[in-house]
């Protein structure tokens, strides 16, 4: 095993024993994304037609808001007792930190979208009437694009004052095209209205790109001072 | 198990720094430091808050990068290639709260190559035995106590069998026996040829053991001196 790939699983290894111990983050999570099915369920009363048209861009709000939450807590972890540093003065490489977190938040959200996916069905009385087997993609892709960025993001706002606010600053809006290719793939599988191709290949474009793109500045953001 | 580094030559110096400066926006934390540490002794290093002590020990380390000038750590302009010969303890513990000590040492011993097998499980235990704490402790390192913390902390940072060991304020919060163990073990450490920097706010601590006490003020080194009496003003 390469040196990066066993970094890589050490520290993810640690990382989800960390969480099964404390579900700090998947506690925060799966309540912020319930009480976002709640209350976007009492505020609009669609009907199954509806529903269809408008579950994408519900779903995938709920998920992205909810994984700021799981985001902030990756680092948070390394922060106290600057446990960061000793990891900084170690021979290991930083792209496998990066790629350990990047997983574990990957993982995190996966677990939080097949708790609540069932949910959402039910609230919103959602029948697909598109490729259902296309969804699973769309969802790997998505979340992906959701977390590479938030991982790379949430460590570039570790060193400032107010970093929960800084992440949602600086994730949102590079996440604008990842979140219209999720929402209208999601939508388009959902009403089988139009073919969800295009948006699935931008989706997957998009993570090749931005996880190159994190995966080489890292080592810079994390010894940036 | 790491495999025991050979002792570095007399002749090279363990840390070279020349004109060595570190700004912090206006604030200077070092200031031109040139200077020379032989390889094999034990560095106290003595100063008031905001002497740059810390900020030495970091850039050493390589957590802190220069902004003017250089640095040369075990032969080596870059500290990444000398990474796993070098051991940093900090003031905060550098610990995960939530694991316990020898789980917290199995981690970091892997981050340096090792803890895939049973035996460096075996010295991560012997580590810590070493450091005066019991291995077996079930407790997490959050319910320690601070002395128990400090000194686990120094087992982290002699966890890959260190050439060079830089240690921030490693005797605070620790009873007067336990840091008097540290002590002699940091001496048998120097003895064994590993060089050793520490700062510390008690050097009456380590009268008998330093070979050096280097004193910093504003910024730079303001004189060094073989006993801690001869350098007081």
């Amino acid at each position: 095993m390469s040196l990066l790939a066993r970094i890589t699983s050490i520290t993810l290894r640690k990382d989800l024993r960390l969480e099964w111990r404390s579900k700090d983050a998947i506690n925060s999570m799966l309540f912020f994304a319930l009480l976002v099915v709640v209350i976007f369920s009492f505020a609009f009363e669609p009907r199954a037609e509806e529903s269809r048209h408008i579950a994408g861009g519900l779903i995938w709000t709920a998920f992205l808001f909810a994984a700021v939450v799981a985001l902030n807590q990756t680092w948070a972890r390394e922060l106290k007792n600057h446990v960061l540093d000793a990891y900084r003065v170690s021979p290991a490489p930083a792209n496998a930190l990066f790629l350990s977190k990047a997983l574990g938040n990957f993982l995190f959200v996966s677990v939080l979208e097949l708790l609540m996916t069932p949910l959402f069905v039910v609230f919103y009385d959602l029948r697909p009437l598109g490729q259902v087997s296309l969804l699973p993609v769309v969802a790997i892709l998505g979340t992906w694009a959701l977390v590479v960025n938030g991982t790379f993001f949430a460590a570039i706002s570790l060193r400032t004052r107010s970093r929960e606010v800084m992440l949602p600053l600086l994730l949102f809006p590079i996440s604008i095209p990842a979140l219209l290719a999720m929402v209208q793939a999601t939508s388009g599988l959902l009403t089988g209205e139009e073919s969800v191709r295009f948006w699935i290949t931008l989706l997957a474009v998009y993570d090749v790109v931005f996880t190159m793109v994190c995966f080489l500045l890292f080592d810079m953001v994390l010894n940036a001072e | 198990m790491s495999q025991p580094i050979p002792a570095l030559s007399p002749n090279v110096p363990a840390v070279v720094t020349n004109s060595l400066s570190k700004q912090f926006g206006r604030f200077s934390a070092l200031r031109n430091v040139t200077a020379e540490f032989a390889a094999g002794r034990l560095y106290v290093i003595l100063g008031e808050n905001g002497a740059g002590k810390s900020t030495l020990l970091r850039a050493v380390a390589g957590l802190a990068r220069p902004s003017r000038g250089t640095i040369t750590v075990l032969g080596s302009p870059d500290i990444r290639a000398v990474a796993h010969q070098i051991g940093f303890m900090s003031h905060p513990s550098l610990l995960y709260d939530e694991m316990g000590g020898l789980e917290n040492l199995l981690y970091f011993s892997q981050l340096y190559g090792m803890g895939a097998h049973d035996n460096d499980k075996a010295f991560c235990a012997q580590v810590i035995t070493t450091v005066g704490l019991d291995p077996e402790l079930t407790r997490t390192v959050g319910q320690y106590s601070q002395g128990m913390r400090q000194r686990m902390s120094l087992a982290r940072a002699l966890i890959n069998n260190p050439q060079l060991l830089l240690l921030d304020e490693p005797f605070s919060n620790v009873d007067a026996a336990s840091a008097r163990a540290m002590v002699k073990l940091l001496a048998t450490l120097r003895d064994a040829g590993k060089t050793v920097f520490v700062v510390t706010h008690q050097p009456s601590l380590l009268e008998s053991a330093a070979n050096e006490f280097i004193w910093m003020l504003a910024g730079q080194i303001e004189r060094r001196s073989a006993t801690f009496a001869e350098g007081q003003p």
